[in-house]
């Protein structure tokens, strides 16, 4: 019991002191979640937006596909991932096995079914009144589309909480394709599966407070647009 | 237009990956054990290694199992494991060029003090026959790793089938720290080379609750060996830098450093790199 108090402590030393190897850790995750976000907004809000939006034969099937690709597991993932990227595979002439783009590309297929879903659940809730309104007012395709997704900002920004919220905390998908290779592609989550598998369980709480810490600075900076 | 506007920024992010995913000039990829990350010897090691030969060391610590079939998927350049039989069939099969021997320590049984199977001093195959006899709780890897095959041969030669589906038989699928860990709290007995176990008594301040119970024996020798994979089976592996970092782990700097590496006064690590 005491290591979670002794975790505490560390946590705060290492946010203190700097320490390199968790700075390290902390630039890894952040930059692995950045692209993995920014590839799943770009395809999951505008293929969310259709699948709430529209009506079309095949909506229920399409949709039920998405919400059952939401329990992926994410070793799963890794795994065809690394299916996809080892150099026996076909994509291995990109090189891109245990690096950090490797990683997102894992992440995105982990976010994407939550961004598409919550998005179109989003879109499902909207007034119907909209997009007669819109029209009336003389809009065309691409401002009726983006007047809509203004409309519905709050909700996708959740839908993007949601999916940062699993992208942050995976293990998964950065041990396998990643590799936790110290200073490369160890991330804050395969740091704490590390120190926990070596027995160092206040390390692994510490980590693990780091990440909140940065969890909540994210949260914190939302919250203050959503005013 | 919104389909376009997608489109130019979905392969707008892929140039960007394949950017980001393009590797360093002098990298070595290298898949080894958890026992060699573990203990810290590669994190001792690898910055003196960069400093002689400009080479930037990364690798990934997974079990043997799989750091073999990283280098049949040519997934990485060098490996680092200690399983000399698998090693040899690996070559025999022509996954790998060569292997040099670059250090040893043993592998011993540890369980707690109190010794519920009395079975402290006696040769490793009795031992393993009389905890099996007593059904008492023995901790294996169950991973496929070097210590698990070393393990699993160990059963083998104190007669007898695997105990697989024993209830005392515990199989963890985790490290060698993690399962010493799991031993402690079973109370019960398992395999572990001396290098982890001595990091893992450094951990316990010295007093760790699983002792030494049985030990020594030509059977419980623990070599590490570095292996050049084969060029026909990978000819985009880096062959000149893996026998580099093969030559520099032979050579005599870094033998010496290896001797040195010690916790607790006691080495983790013994060289062998030169001898036969």
């Amino acid at each position: 019991m005491d290591f979670i108090v002794d975790g505490f402590y560390r946590a705060l030393v290492l946010l203190i002191q700097g320490d390199p190897q968790t700075l390290s850790a902390v630039t890894t995750t952040l930059k692995a979640a950045f692209l993995s976000m920014g590839m799943s907004l770009v395809i999951g809000v505008p293929a969310g937006f259709c699948l709430g939006y529209y009506e079309f034969r095949g909506k229920k099937t399409a949709r039920t596909i998405v919400d059952t690709m939401l329990a992926l597991p994410t070793v799963f993932i890794g795994l065809l991932v690394y299916a996809f990227l080892s150099n026996r595979g076909p994509l291995g002439g990109l090189g891109l096995l245990f690096t950090i783009p490797a990683i997102s590309v894992g992440q995105t297929i982990l976010a994407l079914p939550v961004i598409t879903a919550l998005t179109a659940s989003t879109l499902d809730s909207l007034d119907k009144g909209l997009r007669l309104t819109l029209i009336s007012l003389g809009a065309d395709k691409r401002q009726l589309f983006l007047s809509t997704l203004w409309e519905v900002r709050y909700g996708i920004v959740a839908a993007a909480m949601t999916a940062m919220g699993r992208v942050m905390t995976e293990v998964g998908i950065s041990m396998m394709v990643g590799g936790n290779i110290k200073w490369h592609t160890r991330t804050i989550t395969t740091a704490i599966a590390l120190e926990t598998g070596k027995g160092m369980f206040a390390e692994g709480i510490a980590l693990g407070l780091v990440l909140l810490a940065i969890a909540l600075v994210v949260n914190v900076s939302v919250s203050v647009f959503r005013r | 237009m919104m389909k376009k506007r997608f489109m130019t920024g979905l392969l707008a992010l892929v140039a960007a990956i394949a950017v980001a995913g393009s590797v360093h000039a002098k990298a070595l990829m290298m898949a080894t054990t958890t026992s060699t990350d573990n203990t810290g010897l590669l994190d001792y090691l690898a910055p003196e290694f960069t400093k002689d030969t400009g080479i930037e060391l990364k690798w990934t610590s997974v079990g043997t199992g799989k750091a073999l079939k990283l280098g049949m998927n040519c997934d990485v350049d060098v490996l680092l494991v200690h399983a000399p039989p698998a090693e040899k069939k690996y070559i025999k099969d022509g996954y790998a060029e060569s292997r040099k021997e670059i250090m040893f320590n043993d592998f011993v049984i540890v369980g707690p003090k109190a010794d519920p199977a009395g079975v402290k001093g006696m040769d490793v195959e009795k031992a393993l026959a009389t905890i099996r006899s007593g059904h008492k709780t023995f901790v294996s890897r169950g991973d496929n790793s070097g210590t698990n095959k070393k393990e699993k041969l160990l059963w083998k030669a104190a007669g007898g089938p695997l105990p697989e589906k024993e209830a005392w038989y515990v199989q963890t699928g985790q490290g060698m720290l993690s399962t010493l860990n799991i031993t402690a709290e079973r109370g019960g007995y398992t395999m572990t080379d001396r290098g982890t176990y001595i990091k893992y008594s450094h951990k316990n301040g010295g007093n760790p609750p699983l002792d030494v119970i049985v030990e020594g024996g030509v059977i419980l020798k623990n070599q590490y060996s570095v292996l050049i994979l084969n060029s026909g089976n990978c000819p985009k592996a880096k062959k000149d830098l893996a026998e580099a970092f093969s030559a520099w782990m032979a050579s005599d700097k870094a033998q010496e450093l290896i001797a040195k590496f010690r916790l607790l006064g006691k080495p983790l690590f013994i060289p062998n790199a030169n001898q036969g």
